[in-house]
Formats: structure tokens, sequence, C-alpha cells
């Protein structure tokens, strides 16, 4: 239920957007509770974006965990 | 996006944890996170590390009430259009389940999203009824509609749930020894790390917010195991990408403009004290339970059961693993399924007869 899938926002008209899965999959988003630009990551549950995601903070978790784990 | 299923890097936590010579038990209160952990296999990579990690309450469809799938049995029987999500149409309630009413002629539809159920009022003029289930992932939607004015012919049954309370009611219970919590990625994402923050404080527990890919997860328990060893109580984020410490501000204003917190029971709980999200009275139009009244008062003061060998209820307060329930995978399957665990594709039962590799114990029945 909680499921929920990251998507790249390809086109918005107002609060609807066409988000792409991959894999060739389209669908229409509602958008409207989260602010957004074309070309961004969403993550989408029933049909909502729920959350911009962060590319920056997504590649810096990865730069941290390798640190951490060299830290052992 | 990123790599998150790296297998290198994987093995690497794997190898720490193993290190630290653990014994374990962990919780979490998502189906999403038990799936990554039965999936892939991650369960069976870390008991060798000295980690049990178990499934509470965190699956929408297994804590709905019989009570609440008989509200909305009861509203398809007298001929209105049921709507919901496609887990909860199998889940038997006491006298058959929505699956079971379509297959006798009733209206009863599986939808992606709440809109398409708006959809549904709009093109067929019938009286549509959304049964909402889901928490704090899910509820923005509904309340989002709602204030979106909907047409007059639609209506939701309201069964969404918030999740701080139940874990508070979990830990409050204390028949587990849990030592660290590994909190809902997506409930997160909408409510912020926060109240987390006030159960660390209350309860003196760590706890690490988690995504979901199965890196999310193996480091999600790595710095939880690092805090259990510290003796660290508090909260961490892991999934930094998706959760922000305030949450979704956006989702969580309309969420407070469209429900106000009651008390519900949840299957295997007690009543579990502001857990339950009420339709505010500006909506009570839209508002199932007040909508048809008449119908559903034939269930005023009526006790429903479940099936008296099902172990649901001791699934998600943690206390058993679905292959030591004496239905599991005999008489329980998801072709068949007696509990509501075997329903959804977030519970316990079914996740471990689907991915696991644990046989039923006991003997064969």
């Amino acid at each position: 239920m909680c499921l929920a899938i990251p998507g790249r926002v390809v086109e918005k008209r107002g609060e609807l957007a066409r988000v792409d899965f991959g894999d060739g999959t389209l669908r229409e988003v509602d958008v409207s509770l989260v602010e957004v630009e074309v070309g961004q990551y969403v993550i989408v549950h029933a049909g909502f974006a729920i959350q911009v995601l962060d590319e920056e903070e997504a590649r810096e978790s990865l730069r941290l965990w390798q640190e951490l784990l060299s830290q052992g | 996006m990123f790599r998150f299923r790296d297998r290198e890097t994987a093995g690497r936590i794997v190898e720490g944890l193993r290190k630290m010579g653990l014994n374990l038990f962990l919780m979490h209160v998502c189906g999403t996170h038990q799936d990554t952990l039965v999936r892939y296999g991650l369960d069976r990579l870390l008991e060798p590390c000295g980690i049990k990690i178990r499934q509470g309450p965190g699956c929408p469809v297994c804590v709905t009430t019989q009570r609440e799938i008989e509200e909305a049995l009861a509203l398809a029987r007298r001929g209105k259009l049921v709507a919901t999500f496609g887990d909860m149409v199998g889940v038997p309630g006491e006298s058959g389940s929505l699956a079971g009413l379509r297959g006798e002629g009733a209206d009863v539809r599986v939808v992606y999203s709440i809109r398409d159920a708006v959809g549904l009022a709009e093109r067929t003029g019938k009286e549509v009824v959304f049964l909402a289930i889901g928490f704090e992932t899910t509820a923005p939607s509904t309340a989002i509609t709602l204030l979106r004015d909907p047409p007059p012919n639609f209506s939701v049954l309201c069964c969404h749930r918030y999740i701080p309370p139940a874990i508070r009611a979990l830990l409050d219970m204390g028949e587990t020894r849990v030592q660290g919590l590994i909190e809902p990625g997506h409930v997160s994402t909408v409510i912020g790390t926060r109240p987390y923050e006030e159960i660390a404080e209350r309860y003196r527990i760590p706890q690490v917010v988690a995504g979901f890919e199965p890196l999310d997860l193996l480091m999600g328990v790595y710095l939880l195991a690092k805090m259990v060893q510290r003796g660290e109580v508090g909260v961490r984020n892991e999934y930094t990408r998706s959760v922000r410490p305030e949450g979704n501000v956006r989702a969580l204003k309309a969420m407070g403009e469209v429900f106000e917190p009651v008390d519900v029971d949840w299957r295997g709980f007690p009543v579990i004290p502001g857990s339950g999200m009420a339709l505010r009275e500006e909506f009570e139009e839209h508002d199932a339970r007040k909508r048809y009244e008449d119908e559903l008062r034939e269930l005023e003061g009526k006790e429903f059961r479940a099936h008296p060998s099902c172990r649901c209820d001791r699934v998600l307060r943690g206390l058993l693993d679905p292959p030591d329930c004496p239905l599991f995978g005999r008489v329980c399957t998801p072709r068949s399924p007696v509990g509501p665990c075997m329903v959804s594709s977030e519970g316990s039962c079914a996740i471990e007869y689907k991915y696991g590799r644990r046989e039923p114990s006991g003997q064969p029945a």
C-alpha cells in the first residue's frame, strides 16, 4: 500500500504531469502536493506525487555510506 | 536512478554487521520493507549476523478490521458501487469478501487511485463509495480529492490510520523486546522525522527511517545496529533523498483540513487512541458513514470475528513468524486466504509464501 515508485516528470500541465517510470511506462500523475519541474524525479503513490527526489542527497548518501563502511 | 542495489556495498555492510557480534531484535512497520527484506533474501543474510527483523502492524489492508470490511460489504449489497485498491477486495470479512460479492453481481471496482474512483462517479452517475485505506502515504490523496469538491454522488468510507500512535501502542504493550525500529520511508516522506523524536524520547528507543531499495534497508539496519551498540537513543534518517525533517508540508496541511484523529481499533490491537482519521464535519456530505447511516445501522452493536485459528493478530504485533501459524501454507494460501496477511501483497504471510523458503512448522494438517 505504501509502495511508491520514482519516475521522471516529462511534461507538466497544471496539477497533472506525465511521468516516465522507465521501461516505456508513462502515467498521468497528480503533482499538486509537490513543487516540481520537468526533468525532476518524483516519488509516486496511488496516482499522486508525494515528494520530489533530491538527487544531490542521493549522491551524498552513497558517498557517506562508503565513508562509514571504511571506518568499520 | 542511482546504485542502490550494488552487490559489493551490500557485502561490505553485511560483513560490517557480522563483525559486530550482534544479538538484535528489530521491527519495522511497512509491507514494502518486508517485501524488500524477503524478496532479496536480506533476512537470510542478516540472520547469521544475529539480526532478527519482524513486521509489526505496517500493512493497511491487514490492520483493517472485520467491521470496516463488513461496512463496505453492506454498502455493496445495497447497490452502491464500491471502489477500492486491489488488495482489499480479497480480504474475507465475516460474511464474505468484496470479490465474492462481485461474483454475485455487486458493483465492486478495483482502482489504482482515488482519482479513478471520482472518474467512475462522474461517468456512471452511480452512488460511488471509495473504501479509503492506507496510512499517511495514501491519506493526502484522499484529502486533496475531498478539498476539490468531488461530485455529489461520491463518498469515502474512511479507514485511513496514523502510524505513530500504533508504534506507541506497540511499545506500550511491551510484548516484544524490540531494541530498535526501522521507520517507514514513505509514511515518513509525508510526516517527516519529528514524530519519531517524541517516540525516541518517551521510550528511549533508537530509530532509523529507511528507504526501500536493498541497500537502503541494509544501511538502515547498519545505522540502527551502531546506535544500539553505542546505547544511542534518537532518530536517524537513511532515506534523505525523499524524507525531510518537516515532511511534505502541503500534504500535511491538506490532511489537517480534512481529517481529525479518532480512537479506532486495529486488527490484532485494542482501540488505539487518536490513530484513526475521521472526516471533519464539513465533509459529511461525502462521508459514507454519515450519508448511509440507515444502510449501516444493521451493523450497530454487532461483534465480528475472524477465523478462530487465524494468527494475523499475533503476526501484526510482531510475535510470530508466518510459518508458525497452524494455517500457513496449508489451509491459508494466497488463492484461498483465511486472514488479510495472506491477501495483501504487503502482508507478512503473503510475502513469506511468495518468496520465503521456510517450510511451515509442525505436522501437516
